[in-house]
């Protein structure tokens, strides 16, 4: 079972636009497929559901594939109440589209931060259920019977007192005539023949044969590659480059240059990457010409000694600290980190004279698609983009950024072009995980036990970037989560964020650094949860190493339910 | 020009003799289950077989590779171990963005075509290559095992 590739269908759905408002209703659904999709027979219920007459059923996946298996949750989650076996289902790729497509978490079509099951849990029962009852429905009408007296099982309607049968896709075109129910009823829990269950990956299959596809496979008629080099300081441009020697490497087609990078375009990647090394640029490495990691670390370190914006505060640690018979503290740096997702960034693009077609791997289709819009210049209607599977998200898909520098390299090829970055670009061209700087305290009590804890965390505000409808009252949620979900009940708890985002010598686009989420699961302040046991045990507590910590996680209070606090 | 055996079929290709077997399988043939992931041989996500060795295709030059026998991860499953890796790593569900998988079962096959009854040492030694940034190697190891109890297993069928 593989996400096939329905062009057709991708581009109705985008070129319906506003249409597609009225997905959820059968009418606005049946609007918007055309008769050259043959849709007139097919049912589709919702923007999540079609059902031809004949083949396999065709479930939307709304999150991307990255290895977490959401292509197998969410098809569970459709598949339970639609009540449809795995095997009979084949899986898309959605397009580009937040008022379809959006996890509620964020308000857009993104995939991150572990919540895509949590997020469709019910819309995708929803679904499943709406498409069950009219095809429940569409049989009992056939067969001129109460819809109470049909069962649906394994794709198959059954009349149970007659046991007559019809298939879905018998029933898909009688269906898609009705009406959209306007109550339907989920599957009690204790009915889930699905759900809880222990499922085999769906993409598995693919993903031992070669088959599976990802945004690097794209194979398109007339395609060119291209590799490319982007200054090496942020913020620098090219100031000359001398491509004669490139020109001559074989299966070199085109230099194109830039104001921030320099692009090889040629037959294979192996010509351009030749290509790219005979390239001689002179950079202008701009204003961050001298900015060194030394100089980050002290303007962080200066930072710390001031105090930040409160993101929780338990009892009253300055008194705690004050009666507490031992105070240990300690500064932990979370380096810059590269996400290094095992497939290199890339995206291909066809510019063509009034649309823009874009195929890649991303955790943010619309934004995707938004970017393309922009550097092109056309409106987001003449924009399609196509998922595909992330060899590695990481959150560094969550970025748009290689998408916008694939568009601008595309603008100037008369062909559709594969952007492919070398893993030296990839790895020199991540937009790193922020350095953070963590200053912490503890308070222990005569038998070493924690009173009184304070942790100050040092770093920019991804957040305010990134999800600005998110960052509330200078809380940045990315910066703080771990830190303020501690696992250890201690009486008296400080925890605030100092934010930090420029350098003195910043002068380039508002950022000195592109700064990015990266998976870490307890984000940065993943730091207390090993540091309080390390504080505890190591240095605060006289025993044997770990007893502070078992003393730590007895009175642990897990506190997940607190996750997205301003989101939800 | 250069004459390549891969996957049992010989071909002309015309291309340079620094070229690369990879990029030759991906951007001439079309042949992309063999992945790109750092040129280098550091990553192992390229390794295709050689007269059964496990290599890495983004080091070696096609003139290297011609009159050997190329295969890849789109045919390893028409061989008796690499079927048995297959349906071991589909068992155990061992991908997961799967992107480097096709390298981890290339490697694996040629290891297991060597040693039916690998260690845990020969399988260090064979696997140490190929990195997974999913963090898979739990599951890697247990289905090499896996599939060489199936492979000692079916062999005993076949005889009796």
């Amino acid at each position: 079972m593989t996400p096939v590739s329905r062009r057709e269908f991708v581009t109705v759905l985008a070129a319906a636009g506003g249409g597609l408002l009225l997905g959820y209703r059968v009418e606005g659904a049946q609007r918007l497929m055309s008769p050259a999709t043959t849709a007139a027979t097919n049912f589709t219920p919702n923007a999540f559901i079609r059902i031809p007459p004949e083949g396999r059923v065709t479930l939307v996946m709304p999150q991307a594939e990255m290895g977490q298996g959401v292509y197998t949750a969410l098809p569970m989650l459709l598949a339970e109440e639609l009540e449809i076996a795995p095997e009979q289902i084949q899986l898309e790729h959605a397009p580009p589209d937040n008022k379809l497509y959006a996890n509620r978490f964020f308000g857009e079509q993104m995939t991150g931060a572990s919540s895509s099951v949590r997020a469709f849990y019910e819309p995708l029962r929803r679904a499943g259920a709406t498409a069950r009852t009219m095809l429940v429905a569409a049989a009992a009408a056939s067969w001129k019977v109460d819809p109470a007296s049909c069962r649906a099982h394994k794709g198959v309607v059954t009349h149970t007192p007659t046991r007559r049968t019809l298939t879905y896709g018998a029933l898909a075109t009688r269906a898609a005539a009705l009406r959209v129910p306007d109550t339907i009823t989920l599957k009690a829990p204790k009915d889930f023949t699905l759900i809880g269950t222990p499922a085999k990956r769906l993409d598995s299959p693919s993903k031992v044969n070669g088959t599976a596809k990802y945004g690097i496979d794209v194979r398109l008629p007339g395609m060119l590659i291209a590799t490319v080099a982007a200054s090496p300081v942020l913020g620098g441009t090219v100031a000359d480059v001398d491509d004669q020697k490139a020109k001559t490497v074989p299966g070199v087609r085109q230099i194109v240059r830039l104001d921030d990078a320099v692009a090889v375009v040629a037959d294979h990647m192996w010509a351009a990457k030749q290509g790219l090394a005979a390239l001689a640029i002179r950079w202008d490495a701009g204003p961050n010409a001298t900015v060194s990691t030394a100089d980050i670390v002290q303007g962080l370190a200066k930072a710390s000694e001031t105090p930040g914006v409160t993101a929780r505060k338990d009892g009253d640690p300055e008194s705690a600290f004050a009666g507490a018979a031992k105070k240990v503290e300690a500064i932990y740096e979370a380096p810059f980190l590269a996400h290094a997702a095992m497939e290199p960034m890339n995206c291909t693009v066809h510019v063509r004279k009034d649309t823009c077609e874009v195929w890649t791997g991303s955790q943010v289709l619309s934004r995707a698609r938004a970017v393309a819009a922009e550097v092109t210049g056309f409106p987001l209607e003449k924009v399609v983009v196509h998922n595909h599977y992330l060899g590695g998200g990481f959150g560094r898909r969550l970025e748009v950024d290689y998408v916008a520098q694939a568009v601008r390299i595309a603008k100037q090829v008369d062909a559709p072009v594969k952007v492919v970055w070398t893993r030296e670009e990839d790895v020199q061209h991540d937009v790193y995980r922020p350095y953070y700087y963590d200053r912490l305290a503890a308070g222990l009590d005569q038998r070493g036990t924690p009173v009184a804890w304070t942790h100050r965390i040092v770093g920019p505000a991804i957040i305010a970037r990134y999800l600005p409808g998110a960052f509330k009252d200078g809380k940045d949620i990315d910066a703080i989560d771990g830190a303020v979900q501690l696992l250890y009940d201690i009486p008296a708890i400080q925890v605030e964020h100092v934010r930090h985002e420029r350098h003195p010598q910043q002068l380039c686009r508002g950022e000195l650094h592109r700064r990015a989420r990266r998976r870490v699961v307890a984000g940065p302040g993943g730091v207390p949860a090993g540091s309080a046991g390390q504080i505890a045990t190591g240095a605060g507590r006289a025993g044997p190493r770990g007893e502070g910590r078992r003393m730590g996680e007895a009175n642990a209070t897990w506190t997940r339910a607190r996750r997205f606090p301003s989101l939800q | 020009m250069v004459t390549l055996k891969i996957n049992g079929k010989s071909q002309q290709i015309d291309v340079p003799s620094d070229m690369p077997v990879l990029w030759v399988l991906r951007d001439v043939l079309g042949m992309t289950g063999t992945k790109f992931g750092c040129g280098m041989a550091l990553c192992g996500a390229c390794t295709v077989q050689l007269d059964g060795q496990a290599i890495r295709s983004c080091v070696t030059p096609v003139s290297a590779a011609a009159g050997k026998a190329i295969t890849t991860i789109e045919a390893i499953g028409a061989t008796a171990v690499g079927r048995k890796v297959q349906e071991a790593w589909i068992a155990l569900d061992v991908p997961q963005c799967g992107y480097c998988q096709s390298g981890q079962i290339m490697s694996a096959s040629a290891l297991l075509a060597r040693h039916a009854r690998p260690t845990d040492a020969d399988i260090d030694a064979a696997m140490s290559g190929n990195i997974c940034r999913c963090g898979t190697y739990g599951r890697v190891r247990a289905a090499i095992k896996q599939a060489a109890r199936s492979a000692s297993t079916s062999g005993k069928g076949a005889k009796s």
